[in-house]
């Protein structure tokens, strides 16, 4: 195998992933429902109850939906993660994952290329809600929106990793449901997305612990530095350290040797 | 790989296992799920242009051979050589000699015909011309040139099986598996897929391990192995399987070595 024949393959993979995306403009504008709903109405109702005061990355006061924003890309590409996740699992059971996995390049490398060609299309999504969340007073400096690039990308890389590993796990389709109860909306909720921890720390002390040892807080806090000009070193740590982790266990799930498929029997 | 394969393709000498290797060779293979053995000290070969019928009933170890045989996950004891490449070892070269049809419909239903054939074509790391020239060569050999620029999801279980035998053979592999491939199509359909198969291995040497609980496809030409319970009870060309149990059809025969009654 030569590093053209890695080219060609994640090359093909991307393509595959850009089509599907092509073929269902449904699903990715129904993507962008979930967090603009929260923007549009969310944010508004809770304009007045939730005041911001000067934390940083920001300089001055902010209104509530200039704040949630970066919280709310989190949720995009969280979502996204796990959408690619899913389809691991649908794709595992109708086959086609059986059909990646022939290939005879390492198992590790397809699951990155999997894992990368996702990311592309939740950054895209990304970008969409952010131009749509500058009518709506959401004006981060010019400069952030290209700033904003490679911590979305690495967010996105640590949310697809934690899905990849979960699909590994996880064996059946309605389990899904699960990991939305039981992952999606208790590391949202237990983040900095919809209010500064200053807050929960004052209600919670073990909540706030809970919330600082999430990798998706650091995500969207790496995010709405990044979005603000910023660097937040140990946003940074953590995401990236997550992703290592998250990316190992993958690479351990999908294991011929060692992983679940091998003790479980995969798909039969 | 590529130059590999083109030299696999031509059948010229070359160095490492390739040279006189067999297609597959499995020895000793056993395999369990925690208490439940799956496998049991299973062996045998395939010659180039065998066509081997893996006969046996639901249940009997089949799926489990071939996950094991495409690495799906690892075999713990014996070996699993693919033109002389240990699967476990030398995973990639094992793999790009392999064309697989797998028991559950694998085409992307969202994707055209072409572009399902393209996006395999990559993961073998085939460039997209070379990929273009040999996908419409095989699509042309199953009859469905027409239907390339549709959508997958539109084609029949008969079709998408017949792309499904052409997406295999892409890469240009020497030894095909294909995993219960007629179960739920129609006769015409079935017939197709077993004549073109043959086809395969008496006209291009390509060795294929079919597996199926149908004895009607085993016909007198092929050989059969006969897999009950994870073990290997016969293996030989269908006549002398027939013979040494002492039968007068591949039915009985298979009665006679299994005590059950198949399909």
């Amino acid at each position: 195998m030569k590093a053209v024949h890695y080219y060609r393959c994640l090359r093909g993979i991307i393509w595959r992933e850009a089509l599907r995306f092509l073929n269902q403009r449904g699903r990715f504008l129904a993507a962008l429902v979930r967090p603009l709903v929260w923007l549009l109405i969310f944010a508004t109702g809770f304009r007045f109850v939730l005041g911001v005061s000067i934390i940083p990355p920001y300089q001055t006061y902010i209104p509530y939906q200039v704040y949630i924003a970066p919280g709310l890309i989190g949720m995009i590409i969280m979502f996204q993660g796990m959408q690619s996740s899913l389809s691991m699992v649908w794709d595992r059971e109708t086959g086609s994952m059986r059909t990646l996995l022939v290939s005879p390049l390492p198992r590790w490398y397809l699951l990155v290329s999997k894992l990368i060609a996702a990311v592309i299309v939740s950054v895209l999504q990304a970008y969409v809600f952010l131009g749509i969340a500058y009518f709506w007073g959401v004006h981060p400096p010019r400069l952030g929106y290209l700033t904003v690039l490679p911590a979305l990308i690495l967010a996105g890389m640590m949310l697809a990793a934690l899905g990849l590993f979960l699909s590994s796990v996880i064996r059946q389709l309605e389990n899904f449901a699960g990991v939305m109860n039981f992952v999606i909306f208790p590391m949202f909720f237990a983040s900095s997305a919809l209010y500064p921890l200053w807050t929960v720390q004052q209600a919670n002390e073990r909540l706030y612990q809970i919330c600082m040892a999430n990798p998706f807080t650091h995500a969207v806090e790496l995010i709405r530095f990044a979005l603000y000009e910023k660097f937040s070193l140990e946003s940074f740590a953590v995401v990236a350290g997550s992703l290592f982790v998250f990316m190992v266990l993958a690479v351990l799930g999908y294991d011929p040797g060692r992983g679940l498929i091998a003790r479980r029997g995969g798909t039969e | 790989m590529l130059d590999l394969k083109r030299e696999a393709a031509d059948g010229r000498a070359q160095s490492g296992p390739e040279r006189e290797a067999q297609p597959l060779v499995v020895k000793g293979l056993s395999h369990s799920f925690g208490e439940r053995q799956a496998l049991r000290e299973v062996s045998f070969e395939l010659n180039r242009g065998d066509r081997t019928m893996l006969l046996g009933l639901n249940g009997a170890g089949k799926t489990t051979l071939f996950s094991l045989i495409t690495r799906l996950y690892n075999h713990r004891s014996g070996s699993i050589r693919i033109f002389g490449w240990e699967i476990k070892q030398k995973p990639s070269e094992a793999l790009a000699r392999l064309g697989v049809v797998f028991q559950q419909p694998t085409l992307d239903l969202e994707l055209s015909v072409a572009q399902n054939l393209y996006y395999h074509a990559a993961l073998h790391g085939l460039p997209r011309r070379e990929a273009g020239v040999r996908l419409r060569r095989e699509i042309e050999r199953v009859g469905l040139t027409d239907r390339l620029r549709e959508h997958a999801r539109t084609l029949s279980g008969g079709q998408r099986r017949r792309v499904e035998i052409a997406r295999a053979l892409i890469h240009r592999p020497r030894l095909l598996l294909l995993d219960e491939p007629t179960v739920g199509l129609d006769v015409a359909s079935r017939q197709f897929l077993l004549d073109h198969v043959r086809m395969l291995c008496r006209e291009e040497g390509l060795a294929a391990l079919w597996a199926t609980h149908l004895i009607d496809e085993v016909d007198p030409a092929a050989r059969v192995i006969v897999l009950h319970k994870g073990q290997v009870l016969a293996e030989g060309p269908v006549p002398e399987v027939i013979r040494r149990a002492n039968a007068s059809s591949m039915r009985e025969a298979f009665d006679n070595l299994t005590g059950e009654r198949g399909e």
